[in-house]
């Protein structure tokens, strides 16, 4: 297959980026889209020029470091995957694939379609877990039965693997679906109840804090999420929400 | 005075030889000591040369060349002979005097195996909740077992500096492991125990793990069921609302707790937001991609490390009373597995360099359920959970023209009767079937595919179907619902459901790489590399040999022995961080209670930092034409097919070899673009690679040292009849670890001796 | 409490309470419009009321207008700061591919709807405060429905009438299920909010445009 890529350069987060055009050749059909850009940057460095920085880590669609905004969508066209779960079969011989980072003020580009993410882990840091000690003297794991129904509800909102596709293809850059996902776990389960008004506040302001923008309720995240989290889970943090204030 | 000379090595007088003699050229280092004494080391080089073309002036020509251009291969053979010469200049260079391990102590307490890890709790010594707010601790990589000691000891009181390349924690690759994570709960009611965990571990990892280590393994591991489910892990439950479990290869027990397939990322969430609540208490110190460049020892003790910030290039010294390596295994040295792209050695290895001894190094697991690899291109093999066993059966077509059409495609896997397959697994041990240990499973997927009967067009695939499990499931179903049983359309799709709900991910996962419908046809897997079970070594308490070092998890060596049972990893690393290392390591620190900080302008921090300075820049100024992933891939083929699932002596020995030279053609003809001092992954990935091109020529040295099989090493001239691994346990029941060297094939090694005063030695059979 | 109206989902919920209580009132409104199609005398009744009733004139309306000045004027705080947190745009954006059209552009059919009200208020709002408080004239409880026929015999006016119902319906369609998902109704009603939605959105401004139509044909 020869492709036309249109890739996003950076150099740091201070310079300004453009689109740049690459020419690719011999790629297989079977190839996964990272390692599309594997080649890519094979071809750069004996050219001598500097490779295209992308995150990836896992490239199994679980650990969530890739992030590309691929023609138009974040982890491009196939729903419920993850980039480097992406293949090249996908795409058809002479087709032009625009590559760009996930964009959002809070999101930062490091360099090229590499971004800064941490406002993610510091939503987190402001709330997101269950203030017991780790030494192991807690409760018997079967002292307290959950719902199946719960707990499998809290299931599907932990698989978040923390990407930010939700931000990347929201028109409004919101981390919503984010922020709901975690809260929305804890406070189905008997464990993270407690402290669930705290909680829900906390992480809350954080995510306004850091500068995400506001849910129109437009779904695009839902639809866009590889783990496929559904936005029932924004209107449940909207419930919470509003039943700590009340509290407080 | 010291000089380094090349010369032939005689072995009679010269007048013996003639012109036409071939004889193999050394490199020799002499040193004049001030005692008057000389120190000479003499290196065989291989290479052989005749006498005629030998130039015995070679110092006196410009470019130092021993072989005059009359001899074929001169180019090559010169070449060789001067990478050798730079070899042994740099042993030399490091040559200081490095505190001499003279035996290992394994510290284990005394007393009955069920009573020495409480024994030892209660007897170690305790720092105040006041002198810990004045102690650092250093801790390198967040994964299961990182992430879960930071939040503990910064629980405890002590201030911590987490380090990782990932740009955030929860990326480590514990997240990608799927099936479950063991614990001795027996909530089945299945007959389980603390002895069984620990008696089936033992024997899983072919009795080459140390019992103590292990029994406390089995000990706390229920503890840590309960430790997750409290942080609000969500782990998979029955309608009951209590705790789910599965089975496992290797065990007779339903002991896996288990969230769908996504057991490892689950619970590293759950140690992850335990480390987000102590960083917003300002105990957790976040230092997110950095990469551990060098530790750094003061007077004998370890007290900080160097580190490279990925984004902005900058070397970094930090210090602390204490260093805990968490940084995980070492598979990509085969550079196709299944670990994330990222996951490396140096960390460990830098320890290594500097004096800490590695364990088993050899000692690999080889998945036996992986997605076959498809092309040259391909960067990263995707592993199908072993849970997949429990339902799904392995088989080769019985007759060789039947594998032949297969592979070229004219015959359909789902054609072929059922009276010619040959379920291999279930033929060779009945007992277990399909859920043997995976060294056995993958070496008897080898040993088919060796045999001509791999399936895809590499001929390195084997099946493993669900259509007898979606039937039977179906007319289970069909039964439940009142419908009909016969109707096999119907049944299948049932079936299929049933299926969906247990593994949809999975097959989801197949669908995607592969393009083909698993419900429909047979998947195909063959083994990959997944886990190392050798490390740092550690005594009892998890330090390493050098004192204030420790490793837990994957890094270190302790648990698993030559084979690791499914869903234990994440049993290890979650005993190490939450409940091992939070005791042990205040023993040592109760040491330094009065120290005060550690500076990070010493002598020491800087050399260190120099050396790692110059590393950088001679990588980066290095005017190659080759990139670093070219030299990782002629790595990773080197290792796979000389170390891979079965080894021999020859085949080591050629591997040995053969990465001494790759190794010196990757700083002769590496090229890394791009700017130190920016976000450089091509840098960062050469600085990982090189030190897997010193990994790995320990790895073949160690498995060639150990002449029999066990576990996950098999060595082909040490099988029975029926090519099953035949252990050795009069002479190899020991730890290897080695010392470093330069030269590493003079890496010294020191044996730790395992003693089995609780489980009987019995070869493994799960026929 | 007190500072649930600064936050993120603070703003979305009084957007939404303040979009319901528009939608109650487009509701009334409809029904008294629609009466003006069966029965002249009910029509000039119910309008009679509602132009004299001091709980109406006094409270009502100018609750009506802060509900309807709050929606518009928040709707465009939360339209800049959205745009505020993506300061580089992509240059390539499949929108249509993830979400609807109306959904991801409930500013321009709000901007449509708010200069449709300019030319509504200049149409009967204006005329009517100056009728009774400017030019102070005579109450006359059946004037209200030849003034309302008169405004319906331009056909350039109906036309822009019908054209705006359309985006009041584009906008009804996201605007209706969207409050109460901020709401944060329970997902089990989450069809069926979005079908009344749907029927709501479709429904009414239908309705409008048939009232607006059929004053205009029952001039030929």
């Amino acid at each position: 297959m020869k492709l036309f890529l249109k890739i996003w350069r950076q150099k740091n987060s201070q310079s300004k980026g453009r689109i740049v055009d690459y020419e690719i050749d011999e790629i297989s059909p079977d190839m996964s889209f990272l390692e599309m850009m594997d080649v890519l940057n094979e071809r750069i460095i004996e050219e001598d020029g500097d490779p295209v920085a992308f995150d990836h880590d896992c490239r199994e669609g679980i650990c969530g470091s890739c992030s590309m905004f691929i023609n138009g969508e974040p982890h491009g066209p196939d729903k419920l995957i993850t980039t480097c779960q992406l293949h090249m079969r996908r795409f058809r011989d002479g087709d032009t694939i625009y590559i760009e980072p996930f964009r959002a003020r809070a999101f930062p580009i490091i360099k090229d379609l590499v971004v800064d993410r941490t406002a993610f882990d510091r939503i987190q840091q402001s709330g997101g877990f269950i203030s017991i000690n780790t030494s192991g003297n807690t409760l018997d794991a079967n002292t307290i039965p959950i719902e199946k129904e719960n707990a499998d509800k809290a299931f599907d909102a932990a698989t978040c693997i923390g990407c930010g596709a939700c931000v990347a293809s929201c028109k409004n850059s919101s981390a919503m679906l984010f922020v709901s996902a975690k809260v929305s776990q804890f406070s189905l389960l008997p464990q993270g109840k407690v402290e669930a008004t705290d909680r829900v506040l906390n992480m809350v302001n954080q995510m306004d804090d850091e500068g995400f923008g506001n849910c129109t309720n437009t779904g695009a995240c839902h639809v866009e999420c590889p783990k496929g989290i559904s936005l029932d889970y924004i209107a449940k943090l909207n419930r919470e929400y509003v039943k700590a204030n009340l509290k407080k | 005075m010291k000089k380094i000379t090349y010369s032939l090595n005689y072995r009679k007088p010269k007048e013996d030889y003639t012109e036409n003699c071939e004889l193999t050229v050394c490199v020799r280092y002499y040193q004049k000591l001030d005692n008057g004494k000389h120190k000479v080391v003499k290196k065989s080089t291989g290479v052989k040369c005749k006498l005629k073309d030998w130039d015995s002036d070679w110092h006196k020509a410009e470019n130092r060349h021993p072989i005059k251009s009359t001899d074929s291969d001169y180019l090559e053979k010169n070449r060789i002979i001067r990478n050798k010469s730079i070899d042994l200049h740099s042993f030399i260079k490091d040559l200081k005097p490095v505190k001499k391990i003279s035996t290992l102590d394994s510290k284990v307490p005394k007393g009955p195996l069920h009573l020495k890890w409480s024994n030892h709790k209660n007897n170690v010594r305790l720092v105040s909740p006041a002198n810990k707010r004045n102690i650092d601790i250093i801790v390198v990589g967040t994964g299961l077992a990182g992430g879960s000691a930071c939040a503990t000891l910064a629980e405890q009181g002590y201030n911590v500096k987490a380090f990782c390349f990932q740009d955030s924690s929860r990326r480590a690759h514990s997240i990608a492991a799927q099936g479950g994570i063991n614990a001795a709960k027996n909530y089945q009611g299945d007959g389980d125990s603390v002895y069984r965990l620990f008696y089936d571990t033992i024997k899983g990892g072919d009795y080459r793990s140390r019992e103590a280590n292990v029994y406390r393994l089995a000990e706390v591991s229920s503890s840590i069921i309960d430790q997750c489910v409290a942080q609000g892990v969500p782990f998979a439950r029955e309608y009951g609302g209590l705790l789910d479990n599965r089975s496992f290869g290797g065990v007779l027990v339903s002991r896996t707790f288990y969230a769908k397939g996504q057991t490892g990322q689950q619970l590293l969430l759950g140690a992850y937001s335990a480390m987000n609540r102590q960083v917003a208490r300002g105990k957790i110190e976040m230092f997110t991609r950095h990469e551990m460049m060098d530790i750094v020892i003061v007077d004998g003790k370890a007290r900080g490390i160097i580190t490279r910030n990925l984004i902005t290039g900058e070397i970094e010294k930090h210090s602390a009373h204490a260093v805990v390596l968490a940084s995980g295994g070492y598979g990509n040295l085969f550079y196709l597995s299944t670990n994330a792209m990222g996951s490396n050695v140096s960390a460990a290895w830098k320890v290594h360099k500097k004096g800490a001894l590695f364990a088993n190094p050899s000692f690999t697991q080889i998945h036996p359920t992986c997605i076959p690899v498809s092309g040259d291109y391909q960067s990263k093999l995707t592993l199908m959970s072993e849970s997949l066993r429990n339902d799904g059966r392995i088989w080769v077509p019985k007759k060789f023209e039947d594998a032949e059409k297969i592979r070229d495609g004219s015959l359909k896997p789902t054609d072929l009767k059922e009276g010619d397959r040959d379920y291999y697994l279930e033929r060779r041990y009945p007992a277990f079937g399909n859920l043997v240990p995976r060294d056995v499973a993958s070496r008897a997927a080898k040993e088919r595919c060796d045999a001509g009967f791999g399936v895809n067009k590499t001929g390195e695939a084997v099946f493993l179907d669900f259509s007898s499990a979606i039937v039977r499931y179906g007319k289970e179903k069909a039964l439940v619902k009142g419908l009909d049983t016969e109707d096999l359309d119907l049944v299948r799709s049932l079936g299929e459901g049933v299926i969906r709900a247990k593994y949809g991910n999975l097959f989801q996962m197949y669908e995607k790489i592969v393009d083909e419908n698993p419900y429909k046809t047979p998947m195909m897997i063959y083994p990959a590399v997944h886990y190392t079970m050798g490390g740092l070594w550690v005594d009892y308490n998890l330090m390493t040999t050098i004192p204030g070092c420790y490793a837990i998890g994957e890094a270190n060596f302790s648990d698993h022995g030559a084979n690791r049972l499914g869903a234990s990893a994440l049993m290890q690393g979650l005993a190490d961080g939450y409940f091992v290392l939070p005791n042990t390591i205040n023993d040592y620190l109760a040491d330094d209670i009065k120290t005060g900080p550690i500076p990070n302008d010493s002598p020491e921090f800087h050399t260190a930092k120099k050396k790692v300075e110059e590393k950088i820049e001679k990588l980066i100024s290095n005017k190659g034409s080759k990139s670093v992933d070219y030299f990782h891939k002629k790595l990773g083929k080197i290792i796979w097919n000389n170390c891979g699932m079965s080894r021999n002596e020859e085949d080591l020995k050629k591997a040995i070899k053969d990465i001494q030279i790759l190794r010196s053609e990757f700083y002769e003809s590496l090229k890394v673009t791009g700017d130190k001092y920016s976000f450089n992954e091509s840098l960062a990935k050469a600085l990982r690679v090189a030190d897997f091109m010193e990994l790995g020529e320990l790895f073949a040295l160690d498995a060639l040292n150990r002449n029999e099989s066990c576990g996950g090493h098999f060595r082909e001239e040490y099988q029975t009849k029926e090519g099953e691994a035949l252990r050795n346990d009069d002479d190899f029941t020991f730890v290897s670890a080695w010392e470093y060297n330069p030269i590493i094939e003079f890496s010294k090694l020191h044996k730790e001796h395992l003693d089995f005063e609780n489980v009987e030695l019995k070869s493994r059979s799960y026929k | 409490m007190k500072n649930i109206f600064k936050s993120s989902i603070g703003r979305k919920i009084a957007m939404a309470l303040s979009g319901v209580f528009l939608i109650v009132f487009l509701t009334q409104h409809f029904i008294i419009n629609i009466t003006s199609v069966f029965s002249e005398d009910i029509f000039n009744m119910l309008s009679h009321f509602m132009g004299n009733n001091p709980l109406v004139q006094f409270i009502l309306q100018p609750i009506l207008i802060a509900g309807v000045l709050f929606h518009f004027v928040m709707g465009f705080v939360l339209e800049w700061q959205n745009r505020k947190a993506r300061p580089v745009t992509y240059a390539m954006y499949k929108g249509s591919r993830n979400s609807m059209f109306v959904s991801r552009n409930m500013i321009i059919s709000g901007i449509v709807i708010l200069s449709f009200l300019v030319l509504h208020f200049y149409d009967f709002w204006v005329p009517e405060m100056d009728y009774k408080y400017i030019q102070v004239k005579p109450e006359d409880p059946n004037r209200y429905y030849e003034e309302l026929i008169h405004k319906f015999e331009s056909p350039i006016r109906v036309s822009l009438y019908c054209l705006s119902f359309i985006f009041l319906g584009l906008h009804l369609v996201h605007g209706l299920s969207s409050s109460t998902q901020s709401l944060g109704t329970n997902n089990k009603y989450a069809s069926t909010i979005q079908k009344i939605s749907y029927a709501f959105g479709i429904g009414i401004p239908l309705g409008f445009c048939f009232i607006a139509l059929y004053h205009f044909f029952i001039h030929f």
